[in-house]
């Protein structure tokens, strides 16, 4: 075969391949929203589950994610974002450097079971929390914090040095300077990679089930906030309807809250990708 | 509160927060440390037996705490996802960086963006209400099996190699294309023999993170690959991991017991393995040649 | 942006100070349980609906009392009960199987209700007795087609529950007069609603469930010729069944006895009933 044909060829059989694992993708989203879509109603968003009739909803479970997001986030982001600010303005490469690059590729990498466990030693039964909400948040912040402090250090290092340089000699500090210049410029990247990382949070089921406990009470306006209840959420719900379900509608459950996992996840990247732009763009004024 | 002053805190505090997360990493691995080794301590199995033996009975008092099926089942479904996405996840990469990043950029990545955001439980359900009738109708046994786990991980990991082999083949000088394309080569040619041999350090990186992902992932392969304790000898048999053995039998046991401490020691061995990976990772960053 | 920094700092502070704030509150709860009225019953996701259902009818009653029921499984159960983390450890098992003998003397069982096992295998299987030596032949690997105990030529698939989970022991115990299910010979799966799906699906298949998760999908199997009814686990005369166990350590006192005695009482029996267990009232039999 010349070498041209088989350019043509190959180039051929790449354009089939992208659209094949395309619509091999696609259909299975579209199977998964199209088994739940029809499950999904104003009943199931907001009643509670039922234990072993038919009809029940997600409603505590749906706030529940939400609340351990927040909770979640409260904490990653202060504490990665601090983390990553040290380690693109302020580390130098030393040993010290290289010990706490090492701890959090090592952290970043365990298998969330694990994390899971962990929690389940510390939070839950050492700390005395017992499952609750604080529990989980705290056990997904170890989770998340390596990915909040690689897109804090990616976003920053991103950051032109002419622009530090430009502030640091008309007086500013060094703080100023992060919190006033470079982190305003990252701004876009640190808000796409926070919301890419509460997509994780809203999805994580290993590492919640030992922690913030399989079950959830009855919502009130009283116990909402109480971060030490258990709180059951939207994934660990699609793992017990599995496991345990008596429901005998539990294979709908568990389409209904799949689907809705997914279209919460595709509109946290659709949220992502607009707001970067729009932020970039009054940025630069473009 | 006085600029100066502010700068003396701002570092500090950003100090204290890295320092914190190397205090949570020893933390946790002195902790699974500990309470993996009180097998081989207190318990008097020897690590030998606990690595080369696949007799994992724990429900009579002298216990057999040998790990072998769960590692060996753990290696092949990971192997086994691998397989299946690593030609799709290059084919991919090829076409965005270098046939048409215009329809890569637009329309693939988000695709394969989409999917990197899908959760493991999402994942599961849909081998269990998908994959494993189709599986049990085509090969017969009960549908629950490796190649379930295999197809499942494959799906799963797929996102995190193809963008991290889209970073890498961008990142090449324009100067490799050129030069090759200058000296007569088709565009194949140039991606088949000068890019990817220079791009091969990431794309094993992005190998190997998938990899590690498929060792630590938990609930999506413990619904569908049937939790048998045995060696993996048939893509349509049911298989143990490390992982779905600890999310299965950890609430069934208590403290102290033999049996829970073989258990810790799993999450030990799955920590080395993590240790193992980002050692790994270490070694082909160290050999690329173009960031 | 540095005010904004600082509120960040008060924010994480304030937080902070909530949850130091939530410790001392729960220790202060374990002091005087009996005023403050929050129990916390763990263990066995077999109990899981039953304890949970009962829950919401007593909290209606109760509104001062908050009473929440968390999985996790017997071991956990058992193991957060005797560490004085939970109230109420929830248990298929009992205590003696899963801690050592010091811990286990300090809990106090409480015997809730009794659960039956059924051995159930796909509807397109022909048989509907099975002998107690040809189950323990099945379940230990002797037997393996269907043909062997009359019924088609047809592969029988087993399908285990995990080593450890209070079902599979009782069903060695009673089923299998304490003979070992051979492992690794088809699939585990550790919850009964999965099992009855895989039984319901597979041809061939065999595994055993509470009667409670029993439905249409799969066919029940006489046992020596004796249905697992209700009637029949009442008598005696169908051996699988088990007690479920709620323990707490020391004495239940205050809340938690009012929360246990409520369990036993008449108004959580349709409950029960509701769900397939047997309230304990009803056996003639003990064990």
């Amino acid at each position: 075969m010349s070498p041209r044909l088989e350019d043509k060829l190959a180039t051929f059989l790449l354009y089939i391949l992208a659209a094949l694992a395309v619509m091999f993708l696609l259909a299975i989203i579209f199977i998964l929203l199209n088994a739940g879509i029809r499950v999904i109603n104003i009943n199931f968003l907001i009643s509670p589950p039922k234990a072993f009739q038919s009809g029940g909803g997600v409603g505590p479970q749906i706030a529940n994610s939400f609340m351990i997001l927040f909770l979640t986030l409260i904490f990653t982001v202060p504490i990665g974002m601090g983390a990553g600010i040290y380690l693109s303005e302020y580390a130098k490469e030393n040993a010290i450097t290289a010990v706490l690059r090492l701890s959090i590729e090592t952290l970043s990498s365990l298998p969330s079971v694990i994390i899971g466990l962990f929690g389940l030693l510390v939070f839950v039964t050492t700390f005395g929390w017992g499952f609750s909400m604080i529990s989980g948040a705290m056990t997904l912040t170890v989770l998340n914090l390596p990915l909040m402090t690689r897109i804090t250090e990616e976003a920053l290092r991103d950051v032109k040095r002419d622009l530090r340089e430009a502030s640091l000699a008309l007086g500013a500090t060094r703080w100023q300077t992060i919190t006033r210049v470079v982190m305003v410029s990252a701004i876009p990247r640190l808000i796409t990679g926070i919301i890419l990382a509460s997509g994780r949070i809203f999805g994580e089921a290993a590492a919640l089930i030992f922690t913030a406990g399989m079950t959830s009470p009855k919502l009130t306006p009283d116990n909402f906030f109480n971060i030490l209840r258990p709180a059951e959420t939207l994934a660990v719900h699609i793992w017990k309807v599995n496991a345990e379900g008596l429901a005998p509608d539990a294979r709908r459950i568990a389409d209904g809250s799949s689907a809705l996992l997914i279209i919460i996840i595709i509109a946290f990247n659709f949220l992502a990708r607009s707001l970067t732009k729009k932020l970039y763009k009054r940025l630069t004024g473009a | 509160m006085k600029p100066k002053m502010m700068d003396k805190l701002g570092s500090f505090f950003a100090f204290f927060c890295a320092l914190l997360s190397v205090l949570i990493t020893i933390f946790i691995l002195v902790f699974i440390f500990f309470k993996g080794i009180r097998t081989f301590t207190v318990d008097k199995i020897s690590i030998f037996h606990f690595l080369f033996s696949a007799n994992w009975n724990m429900e009579n008092q002298n216990g057999q705490a040998g790990a072998l099926a769960f590692l060996l089942g753990s290696i092949s479904v990971s192997l086994l996802a691998l397989l299946l996405s690593l030609p799709l996840s290059l084919g991919l990469s090829v076409f965005t960086a270098e046939i048409s990043r215009k329809i890569g950029e637009n329309f693939l990545q988000p695709v394969v963006e989409m999917f990197a955001g899908i959760p493991s439980v999402v994942y599961g359900w849909m081998g269990l209400s998908i994959l494993v009738p189709i599986i049990r109708k085509s090969f017969g046994g009960t549908g629950f099996s490796l190649l379930a786990g295999g197809i499942v991980l494959g799906i799963m990991i797929f996102p995190t190699i193809t963008s991290i082999s889209v970073d890498t083949l961008k990142a090449l000088p324009r100067d490799l294309r050129e030069a090759s394309l200058a000296l007569g080569a088709t565009r194949w040619q140039t991606i088949k023999h000068v890019l990817l041999p220079a791009a091969l350090p990431g794309i094993l990186t992005g190998v190997v993170l998938g990899l590690a992902r498929a060792f630590g992932e938990a609930l999506a392969v413990q619904m569908v690959i049937g939790n048998s304790v045995r060696i993996p000898d048939s893509l349509i048999n049911p298989v143990h991991t490390l992982t779905s053995i600890l999310t299965m039998e950890m609430g069934n046991t208590t403290w102290g017991t033999l049996w829970n401490d073989a258990l810790w020691s799993i999450a030990l061995l799955l920590l080395m393995i993590s240790l193992f990976f980002i050692g790994l990772i270490r070694f082909f960053a160290k050999r690329r040649v173009f960031r | 942006m540095p005010k904004k920094k600082i509120a960040t700092i008060i924010a994480l502070c304030l937080v902070g100070a909530l949850i130091l704030s939530a410790c001392s509150g729960r220790e202060k709860q374990g002091e005087k349980q009996n005023v403050s009225g929050t129990i916390i019953a763990a263990g066995s996701t077999a109990m899981q609906p039953l304890v949970e259902e009962a829950a919401n009818q007593f909290m209606a009653k109760n509104p001062g009392i908050q009473v929440q029921v968390q999985g996790g499984g017997s071991g956990t159960g058992l193991k957060l009960v005797s560490d004085g983390t939970v109230q109420i450890g929830n248990s298929d098992v009992p205590a003696e199987d899963k801690l050592d003998k010091e811990k286990a003397k300090e809990l106090i069982p409480h015997k809730v209700c009794v659960v039956g096992f059924a051995v159930i295998v796909n509807p397109a299987v022909k048989v509907d007795n099975l002998t107690k030596d040809q189950l323990i032949g099945i379940f230990t690997g002797k037997i393996t087609n269907w043909k062997e105990v009359g019924g088609d030529d047809l592969k029988i698939v087993v399908i285990n529950r995990p080593a450890g989970s209070g079902t599979r022991a009782t069903f060695t115990k009673y089923a299998l007069d304490g003979r070992e299910e051979t492992q690794g010979m088809a699939l585990t799966q550790d919850s009964s609603g999965t099992v009855k799906k895989a039984v319901a699906d597979t041809p061939g298949a065999i595994s055993y469930i509470a009667l409670s998760y029993v439905d249409s999908s799969v066919k029940v199997v006489k046992l020596d010729g004796v249905e697992p009814s209700k009637e029949n686990i009442v008598e005696g005369k169908y051996p699988v069944w088990s007690y479920e166990y709620m323990y707490t350590k020391g004495e239940a006192a205050g809340v938690v006895k009012t929360f246990i005695d409520y369990m036993l009482g008449d108004e959580v029996k349709p409950i029960i009933e509701k769900l397939g267990y047997i309230p304990i009232g009803d056996m003639k039999v003990t064990r």
